[in-house]
């Protein structure tokens, strides 16, 4: 019973330290993402030094956490199980990537930044539901 | 290149790789936020919604928290709503069915040495890039 509860506490936990990072980083705010894709502009490469800070991090610590039996809270590790580059991957990380550099928004700074008064997370929140609902779609009718 | 921020931007991808690392090793879970979301809007499963719930409400907290209590950085990018609204849709379309956005493919994918990441943040980059240098370039917008 600890342990559900311990769960959804560390649920919790990641989540905050997630987007306090990505606000850390200055990754909350999409005018510094364009900046970043604009490459041919005034170009800011922030964003590869964060990439490349939270993947060194994750190089060294998965490989330790991916050899124990088990996660400390759960009875099994719950991972991907697709590991090669199909087709939806492709077609579906165009299409995110033609979002992305329309708006400068992905899922991570939209909730980091949806309570802070703007509407503007807000509007690409309902948006991206609306998406992903869409795909569903899509996907139900073939 | 006036506004890169290489030393927030370590740090925040370090806090970002360490709370990627906090869910893997307690709750066996990947941190991408776009499946950990979508398991709470298009594919809900019984008894798999609470975790979900408090680990995006734990992502809320911490960009509020940050952005009061240390640096005010996010800025809206007053875009017009008809393209937050494509931006958004796209964003959510693509990362359902691409299985994945920035996190789970670009800070665990890349951590766990998965092909498939590594095709899909080379392809939300590159058309990401594409994307921007055709709105503000060529039509001039944002």
């Amino acid at each position: 019973m600890a342990h559900i509860h311990k769960f959804k506490l560390f649920a919790f936990l990641a989540g905050f330290l997630l987007s306090f990072g990505i606000s850390y980083a200055g990754m909350i705010n999409p005018n510094k993402i364009l900046a970043f894709l604009d490459v041919t502009g005034n170009w800011d490469p922030t964003l590869l030094v964060v990439l490349g800070g939270a993947v060194g991090v994750t190089l060294i610590t998965f490989r330790f956490v991916m050899r124990l039996p088990k996660p400390l809270l759960h009875h099994q590790f719950v991972l991907p199980t697709l590991t090669k580059a199909d087709r939806p991957l492709i077609i579906g990380q165009v299409v995110f990537g033609m979002g992305w550099g329309l708006i400068g928004y992905c899922p991570g700074p939209v909730f980091s930044s949806i309570a802070l008064g703007y509407a503007e997370p807000v509007i690409v929140m309902l948006s991206m539901v609306a998406g992903a609902f869409m795909y569903k779609w899509v996907n139900a009718r073939k | 290149m006036e506004s890169f921020t290489p030393v927030t931007g370590l740090i925040g991808g370090i806090i970002i790789g360490l709370a990627a690392t906090l869910l893997l090793w307690f709750n066996g879970r990947i941190a991408g936020i776009s499946g950990i979301f979508n398991g709470l809007v298009t594919a809900r499963r019984k008894g798999d919604t609470l975790w979900r719930f408090l680990f995006i409400l734990g992502m809320v907290a911490g960009g509020v928290v940050h952005q009061n209590f240390i640096e005010h950085s996010y800025q809206p990018l007053n875009a017009p709503i008809w393209l937050l609204v494509l931006g958004g849709m796209l964003v959510g379309f693509g990362t359902s069915m691409g299985s994945g956005c920035a996190s789970g493919h670009g800070v665990c994918g890349l951590g766990r040495l998965s092909v498939r990441s590594l095709t899909a943040v080379l392809i939300f980059l590159s058309v990401g890039i594409l994307t921007t240098y055709v709105m503000r370039h060529l039509l001039g917008v944002l």
